[in-house]
């Protein structure tokens, strides 16, 4: 009824008169449209929140409380007992001093990683489109297509090369790894946001005398924070989520936050302690979503960066 | 009379920002009319509201008749052109034309003699068969125009059309945009922030600034009786010479004291006593030498910059102390030092008033 | 400029310009150190790590790289060896659903995110968190979300539906399945991202010109926005594609490869043959197999690149 009083632009009412159409369209507050996109989009929304509800809740559970067999159930009494053994007690099948060791290997690996890989990064970036020389776009189209092998293929050999340099099994070599393998996108994020700079800029320093380093330095890097940032978030919490290379290339000594809880959880002995478990596996995610929560809008212009071509 | 479109009391505002206030226009069958205004004047706004693509906050719109306020666009009996071409890009022209009508269900035949029809009209049978990525901006902007015509609608809507074609094919498309009308004398509005496609396209032609129309009248009016200071200074290029000062009966004094005869004015409505008002002059209404004789008023002035256009050249001196322009054939030899005489054709120059901008 | 490299006999002209072997090494030099590190990157480990995988892979190594050539032996053991079949057929089977199903729901969200909605931010907020995580914490919260005894499918039983079943994760049949929902949760929200990157860069006027037109919405996207999107699937598909063949460590925080050898994939096979299977001519030939994999990805997708690209010019 209402479809045929919208055509001739006028809707009875009631009592009979007519109503002209002036100003907005009527728009009822619930349509069958606008109810179907927000059930649907809160349906997926409890399906990602699920897990980290249910981390956090057994994670301030007592172990007598999980047995009982309800993971939606709140906790009767939270408490951070579970957090404490995970932090510095619990066994990962073969020492007993929890996650902290791991959390600040993860520490010493993230930090030189992020830093090295970054300005290694830029620098390539710049003199991609700032100072090309013959081979260079060869270089960085087998950098890009390189970065799709999978890591198992160059594996091995980087063990060998690794071990002949002498750092095989210690921090330098994940943080080389770490380095080799972020330059694919780090460089096409730098490549990318350094051609979008104005060329006359380059231009000007250069007829004004500057060098490579000297215009690298005052006159690109002051510009390029947005990108500095973009690229702080990619590699922190990719070094951060890391798992193959610690476990390869860091030794025993060195394991990284998700080596030790993979270890923790999977490898422990005796009855699994599922509240230490989830806090453990709690803590390690505390720093990339501290890094998401934080960022925000960055988080995702990071992640979409990955995705544009060069 | 019934008008083509009318627009009544129309309102939109986006949250507390008003970008349409009590907008009325009534547009006559075969009328074209263009929307002309700076950036964020609210004439593309207006034209999406006539097109139902933006809702509006209060007011009406008829289109032949119909109250059409809550209809969609598809059922205003409108087309649409728009500045960036639109078209779909991995369709072919013809399905391009075809794609609505085929969505709307309309028999295979039908749609075939439109399209052909379309395609005849605007010359691009030869492009049917291509898509829009193989296709020069001119010839886009001819498919996009092909798109409003297979609707067979009354209303032809174009926003800035023209803007993203280089000059020379801009004037080329704009004659074609003409010839159409002539040949299918249907109504158009066209919204554009240049003045060269208003004046030559309109039959009318409606000046907005900050969503409110400022004169809505024939290019002839518009560029020799501008109803403001704005629609004056907007109009014309280079722009109108403008004079601040008191009128006093049938003088103008200038802020420097100069005295000019306005007795030759043409007031709407003789001000009574003293008022500050400016003097607004066109370059072309500013004469030089011998043909100033006959103009009531004369005064000698320094060449100051020179610049020879082609056909004519312009002159910049200074009247009253202050900057002023005008024209003069490219065979009068001007040079930067000369003394010459220039007189202002005062009856077909413009006087307002300063506070309230408007005309005299 | 001395120009040693330049015979006198070849006069003024040429006297001034370097020799060709100078310009490659002295042109831009400050440039070419600096690019250095990349150069050590392409040649010694993309190129080179790759070429000494794929020529040892023909060896028959065992502890240590040096055995003998023996042609395509590892190759001939690698596809007798059932668990690398399974590993291959679930990474198929994981990888086709995984594709579709995240390329679609990533589309259906961003096209709803899309849809001009209220706590936009929000939605967008939790839907790509779990991106943010590692897949070890992605596995090990849904290894205890779907543990039968006392997660989803105990509590749903202690809560009176008793004939409840979720055992996917103990069940060999069902355990792809698992695997999926921990690697949807994980990736679905990127995928979406990217998507919805690809719709909001569509011409609004195109949008507009449809609706004069009178195309319904879900008409627009199929036969508009779909087909100007196709860049954007395209590059999605890619990167999917080459996580997928990645896959490592989500297996072994969820089921380490269980149970049995039900959930095995080929990176985890390479892994286990090369660091403690002690035979590494059978894990560098399955790398080599893996390799081939992206190639057979990447290969038609590069040509569609650089053809695209040459057409352009």
């Amino acid at each position: 009824m209402s479809q045929t009083a919208t055509m001739t632009g006028s809707a009875p009412v009631a009592s009979g008169e007519v109503v002209e159409a002036r100003g907005p369209r009527p728009k009822p507050f619930f349509t069958p449209r606008k109810i179907i996109i927000y059930s649907v989009l809160v349906m997926f929304s409890l399906y990602y929140l699920f897990p980290l509800y249910v981390m956090v809740v057994t994670s301030l559970k007592t172990m007598p409380e999980i047995r009982f067999g309800n993971i939606f159930a709140l906790p009767q009494a939270p408490n951070f007992d579970a957090w404490v053994k995970a932090w510095t007690s619990a066994c990962t099948g073969l020492t007993c001093q929890g996650l902290s060791p791991g959390f600040w290997n993860s520490v010493k690996i993230t930090i030189p990683s992020t830093i090295v890989s970054i300005f290694i990064a830029a620098v390539n970036g710049y003199a991609l489109i700032n100072w090309r020389f013959k081979g260079s776009e060869i270089f960085f189209a087998i950098l890009i297509f390189g970065s799709f092998i999978p890591y198992q293929v160059m594996l091995y050999p980087l063990v060998m090369i690794t071990r002949e340099m002498g750092i095989f099994g210690s921090l330098q070599a994940v943080i080389l790894i770490h380095t080799v393998f972020g330059m694919p996108i780090l460089t096409l994020l730098f490549r990318n946001y350094f051609a979008s700079l104005p060329q006359e800029l380059f231009k000007a320093a250069r007829v004004d005398g500057a060098g490579f380093w000297r215009i690298f330095f005052e006159i690109m890097l002051p510009m390029s924070l947005p990108i500095f940032v973009v690229a702080l978030i990619l590699q922190i919490t990719g070094i951060w989520n890391d798992f193959l290379f610690g476990v390869v290339f860091a030794g025993t000594q060195n394991y990284p936050m998700t080596v030790q809880l993979n270890n923790i959880v999977n490898s422990a002995q005796g009855t699994p302690e599922y509240n230490v478990n989830m806090a453990a596996t709690v803590l390690t995610g505390l720093v990339p979503l501290t890094v998401y929560f934080v960022s925000g809008k960055w988080f995702v212009r990071g992640v979409a960066a990955g995705a544009v071509k060069g | 009379m019934q008008h083509s479109v009318s627009i009544k009391d129309l309102s939109l505002n986006f949250g507390n920002v008003k970008v349409l206030e009590h907008l009325n226009l009534d547009i006559a069958q075969g009328e074209f009319i263009v929307l002309l205004g700076p950036s964020g004047c609210g004439k593309s706004t207006l034209l999406n509201c006539i097109a139902g693509l933006l809702d509006v906050s209060d007011g009406q719109i008829f289109i032949g008749g119909k109250n059409v306020t809550w209809l969609e666009p598809k059922d205003r009996g409108i087309g649409m052109v728009f500045q960036s071409y639109a078209l779909y890009p991995q369709m072919t022209v013809e399905r391009n034309l075809s794609f609505g009508l085929r969505v709307a269900g309309m028999p295979k035949d039908e749609i075939a003699r439109r399209v052909a029809r379309a395609a005849e009209i605007l010359q691009i049978q030869p492009l049917l068969n291509r898509k829009p990525a193989n296709l020069s901006g001119g010839q886009r902007q001819r498919v996009a125009i092909g798109r409003a015509l297979v609707r067979d609608v009354d209303v032809f809507l174009f926003d800035e059309p023209l803007s993203n074609l280089d000059a020379k094919l801009r004037s080329d498309l704009r004659v074609e945009i003409k010839r159409l009308h002539q040949r299918l004398k249907n109504t158009m509005i066209y919204v554009t922030h240049d003045q060269i496609e208003a004046l030559t396209l309109a039959d009318r032609i409606a000046i907005m600034k900050n969503g409110v129309i400022q004169q809505l009248a024939d290019p002839h009016t518009i560029y020799n009786k501008p109803t403001n200071l704005y629609v004056a200074g907007f109009i014309g290029s280079p722009s109108m010479n403008f004079i601040a000062g008191t009128v006093d009966g049938t003088t103008f004094t200038a802020a420097d004291g100069t005295k000019i005869p306005v007795g030759a004015y043409d007031f709407a409505a003789a001000p009574a006593g003293s008022l500050k008002a400016v003097l607004g002059v066109r370059p072309e209404h500013i004469f030089l030498g011998e043909d100033a004789d006959d103009v009531p008023y004369r005064t000698t002035a320094e060449i100051e910059i020179v610049e020879p256009m082609g056909s004519e050249t312009l002159a910049w001196t200074k009247v009253a102390g202050i900057p002023v322009t005008f024209r003069c054939s490219s065979d009068i030899p001007l040079n930067v030092g000369d003394k010459v005489t220039i007189g202002f054709d005062i009856a077909r120059g413009s006087l307002f008033n300063a506070e309230t901008e408007n005309r005299l | 400029m001395a120009d040693t490299a330049v015979p006198l006999e070849a006069g003024a002209e040429t006297a001034h310009r370097p020799g060709l072997l100078k310009r490659i090494l002295f042109h831009n030099l400050p440039a070419k150190i600096a690019a250095l590190p990349m150069m050590a990157t392409v040649l010694v480990v993309f190129v080179g790590c790759t070429i000494w995988t794929v020529y040892y892979s023909f060896t028959n190594s065992k502890l240590l790289p040096t055995g003998k050539f023996v042609g395509f032996d590892q190759y001939e053991r690698l596809f007798q060896t059932s668990r690398w079949n399974v590993s291959v057929t679930n990474l198929v089977a994981y990888g086709a659903m995984s594709l579709v199903f995240t390329l679609v729901i990533g589309f259906i969200l961003a096209v709803l995110i899309d849809q001009k909605i209220r706590f936009e931010s929000a939605f967008r907020t939790i839907m790509l968190y779990p991106f943010a995580l590692s897949f070890i914490v992605t596995g090990l919260v849904w290894q205890w979300i779907m543990n039968p005894t006392l997660g989803l499918q105990g509590t749903l039983r202690n809560l009176g539906w008793s004939n409840f079943s979720f055992d996917w994760i103990a069940n060999p049949r069902m355990v792809l399945f698992a695997m999926l929902i921990a690697g949807l949760w994980h990736g679905t929200g990127f995928c979406m991202v990217l998507m919805l990157a690809g719709l909001r860069g569509v011409d609004e006027e195109v949008w507009k010109a449809a609706r004069v037109d009178g195309i319904p919405t879900w008409r627009t996207y199929v036969s508009i926005v779909i087909p100007m999107m196709r860049g954007v699937l395209i590059t999605a598909i890619v990167i999917l594609g080459s996580g997928i063949v990645r896959l490592y460590d989500l297996v072994v925080a969820l089921t380490n490869g269980g149970p049995g050898i039900s959930s095995e994939v080929p990176a985890k096979y390479v892994f286990n043959y090369m660091f403690s299977g002690g035979n590494i001519g059978q894990g560098l030939a399955a790398a080599t197999m893996m390799l081939l994999t992206v190639l057979i990805i990447m290969v038609p997708w590069a040509y569609l690149e650089f053809g695209g690209k040459g057409k352009r010019t």
